[in-house]
Parts: structure tokens; sequence; C-alpha cells
């Protein structure tokens, strides 16, 4: 083997400007897509603990449709399928500002929130049922039940899980490049291109990666002490896969 | 919608680019079969190489671990796409290149689906076939590892359906899975809306299907458990 390492293509020339942009965008994207996935995964995961059986079926259906699809296709389906149907105006906007940016948040978001769906219904049906009857003979609504009392505390029970979905929101986040996103795998691969350099490209991009998912691990590892409800552990086995 | 599309390359869509029959050495269900036995290997040294009793066995095991799991596959089939080549000294076909790096990565995952199977049977059963008389390898494979087997079967399942989605991925190195074989007909056609519709309803029938058959499975082996 007589590749000549040279760690200095990722300083000298644009390689150092195109990580720290492909850095930028990673956080921005998967940032975006988070709150996305996080609404979309609180209000579908309540629905789906909900009596009424028309509620149950249409966040189940969201929740299934979604998430047995793979993310790439709907990345290219968000980019590639649903701007043609929009109005034209819209879609003139869209591609002056970034369509593929945008259809990478969509596809992230909405995929990722029928993920989190699944691990925050886990978390609402793992609280005793009395904190239903007890918030009830309050006089407080259904719809006050769960804003002021079981989404709270569903949120704390969950954070193992869900920080377990955040870190794969973050690495699901690199699929953006087949639509042309310049995130951090993108800029990767172009110092490879542009330096010939694979292997330091793909240390950096990696280190990064690592680093990154281990900086949201620590973060959320003093969330979840800050915020743990003492006698009560998270459901096991939620959010797994 | 103009369905005419999808009829005309219907067998092109499923025999070349999901099951992996045409010109093309390409195929979802070609990579992912394979993929998923060949990982599962690799996930038993792993799983059993976190739960041994040596520091030098179980390091490099949650080193290889804690690595796959904290890098996206993307990547991982880049460094394979790379790494290849640079050591072999010649380059691999797609197809081979594939099914490397979704081993390597899949074995991970799979491995900490093992040592979860092996946790999951009592303590009380090795002991008791140790007290038998057996040795601690026989112990292992006679009486401990048929039962992890039983109870990893429904994440196996699982862990299948993320695979199977999962090589989709494999279309950005070229080679010709459903994904691929989806947009070389659009590159064509352009008719992205009833292309990418029509693929999302293959794997979503695969990957549905699938996860019954696994919820089904779970609830069975609890029955039995209880």
């Amino acid at each position: 083997m007589t590749y000549r390492f040279d760690w200095s293509v990722l300083w000298n020339g644009p390689s150092g400007s195109w990580l720290l942009h492909g850095i930028a965008t990673t956080i921005e994207i998967s940032l975006l897509g988070w709150l996305i996935a996080i609404v979309l995964g609180i209000v579908s995961g309540a629905l789906r603990t909900q009596a009424l059986a028309p509620l149950r079926w249409s966040a189940a259906a969201y929740v299934e449709i979604f998430r047995n699809v793979p993310l790439l296709v709907w990345m290219f389906f968000w980019y590639f399928a649903v701007p043609p149907l929009l109005p034209q105006t819209f879609q003139d906007w869209l591609f002056d500002h970034g369509a593929e940016f945008w259809a990478a948040v969509a596809a992230l978001g909405v995929y990722h929130g029928a993920r989190f769906s699944e691990v925050i219904r886990a978390g609402i049906q793992s609280i005793p049922h009395t904190q239903f009857e007890a918030a009830a003979s309050t006089g407080l609504t259904t719809a006050q039940t769960y804003r002021l009392i079981i989404i709270p505390i569903a949120l704390r029970l969950i954070v193992p899980p869900a920080t377990n979905e955040a870190l794969n929101l973050l690495k699901n986040s690199s699929i953006a490049l087949t639509i042309g996103v310049a995130e951090l795998t993108f800029q990767t691969r172009q110092i490879e291109t542009y330096t010939a350099k694979a292997f330091e490209a793909l240390a950096a991009g990696t280190l990064i990666y690592l680093f990154l998912c281990l900086t949201i691990g620590v973060v959320m590892a003093r969330v979840e002490r800050r915020f743990a409800i003492p006698g009560m552990i998270a459901p096991r086995g939620a959010g797994e896969t | 919608m103009d369905l005419q599309v999808i009829a005309n390359n219907f067998s092109f869509l499923i025999l070349q680019g999901f099951v992996g029959i045409g010109s093309f050495a390409g195929g979802t269900l070609r990579l992912a079969l394979p993929a998923i036995v060949l990982g599962f290997l690799l996930g038993i040294f792993i799983g059993f190489g976190r739960l041994a009793r040596s520091r030098w066995i179980v390091l490099p095991a949650t080193v290889y671990v804690e690595f796959f799991r904290g890098v996206p596959l993307v990547m991982v089939i880049f460094w394979i796409w790379f790494i290849i080549p640079a050591a072999l000294g010649k380059s691999l076909p797609e197809y081979g290149v594939a099914l490397t790096a979704f081993v390597v990565f899949e074995a991970a995952y799979l491995g900490e689906i093992v040592r979860a199977g092996i946790q999951s049977v009592p303590r009380g059963q090795m002991e008791a076939a140790i007290a038998t008389g057996l040795s601690r390898a026989q112990s292992m494979l006679y009486v401990v590892l048929p039962q992890a087997l039983r109870n990893m079967i429904p994440a196996l399942v699982t862990q299948f359906i993320v695979l199977l989605k999962d090589t989709s991925l494999a279309s950005i190195i070229g080679y010709v899975d459903l994904t691929k074989a989806a947009q070389i007909v659009n590159n064509r056609e352009v008719r992205p809306f009833e292309l990418y519709l029509f693929i999302a309803v293959i794997y979503w029938l695969c990957s549905f299907a699938m996860s019954r058959y696994a919820g089904a499975l779970e609830q069975r082996l609890n029955r039995n458990a209880a």
C-alpha cells in the first residue's frame, strides 16, 4: 500500500471552511428536523392513547406510513415529487431558497416524528392510570390533563430513548447528501474529490460525527439526571432499533 | 397520476431492483438477505466478546459497537468504498462494497441483540448446567444459547426490517437496488411522483408485514414464558 498521508489538506486550502459549513448545515437540518419531529411526535403520541378510535387510527396511520419506508425514499419524495404539486409561486420561492434544504428538513422531521411518536406513546402508557383519574377529578379537561400533567411527566420519563432517537436523527441527516444538501458528509466527499485524500477527509468527517454524538450523549445524561422522577424509570425497550 | 409508467417498468423495478434478477448485479433482497446472515455471524462474536471475562476482549468489542453506532451508515459505506481498493489493490464491484459495509455496520447492532439475548437467560440456567457436569462451553452451547436465540428472534426480525430499509443507501455508490432502479427509470421517464410512491409502497408492504410478524412472535414468546 503506497498511500501517502497528508493531514494538512484539512486546513490548507478551502477544506477547513467547507468542513465548518458542513457542520453548521448538519446541525441546522438536524435541529429543525428535530423540532418538527418533537411536535409531531408529542401530538401523534398523545392521540394514540385517546379513547376515541378515529383519533387513535389517524395517528397510527401517520406512524405506520412514515416509519415503514426508507428515509432515503422520503428524501426523494419530498424533493422530487412534492414541489411540482405545489402552487407555482411557492415553487419558485422554494427553488430560490434552497429547496433541497427544506426537503431534507421535512423528510427528517416527518420520518423521525413517527419514530418519536412511538417513544412518547410508550412514555404515556407507562404513567400509572391514577394520574389521569386524579387530574380529571381536579376538574381538568382531557386537553388540560395532557398539556399540564401527562406530557410533562412522559417527557421526563423518556429521556434515554428520546436521546437515542435524537442521535439517530443526527446520523440520518447524512442522507440529505443524496439530494444535494451541503452537509457534513457532502463536504467530506467534496474534500475527498478536491484533494484526493480520502482517508484524511473520511477520518475528519467520522470524528466530527462521533464528537457530535458524544456531546449530545453527555448533555442528555445530565438532562436525564436533572429531570429524573424518583421512583419511576423509563419504559424498557421503547425507542429501540 | 400516470400508472402506465409503473406497468411498463414493473418487471425491471421488481425483478431487477427488488429481487436482483437481471443484467445488473443488484437487488434489494440479494443484498439484505446475505447481509443479515453474515452480520449475525459476526454479531455473535461481538456479542460474546462484550460478555467475555477478559478485559482485552471486552474492550475491542465495546469500541467496535460504540464506534459503528456513533457513525452514520452513509459514512461507513464511503469508508468501505475507499478502504477495499486501498487494501486489496484492486476495486471490488458495488455488490461487494455494499455487502461488506452492511455486514460490518449491522454486526454492531446485531452484536447488541446477541448480548441482550444471552443476558435474558437467567443466570441459574448456566449454574444448573455446570452443576450437571457440562463444561462452560457445553453449557453455553446446549443450554443458554438455544434459549437466548429464541428470545432474540423478535429483535432479529425488527433489525432485518431496519436493514431492508437501509439497503436503499447502497444506491449512493451505484448499486442497483429498488431505489436505484426507480432512479434509473425516472431519468428516462421523469415521473418522480409515481415512481417514488410505487417503491415506497413496496418497502412499506415488506416492512409493515414483517413488523406485524415480529409483534406476533414477541407476544407468543411472552405467553410461553409466562
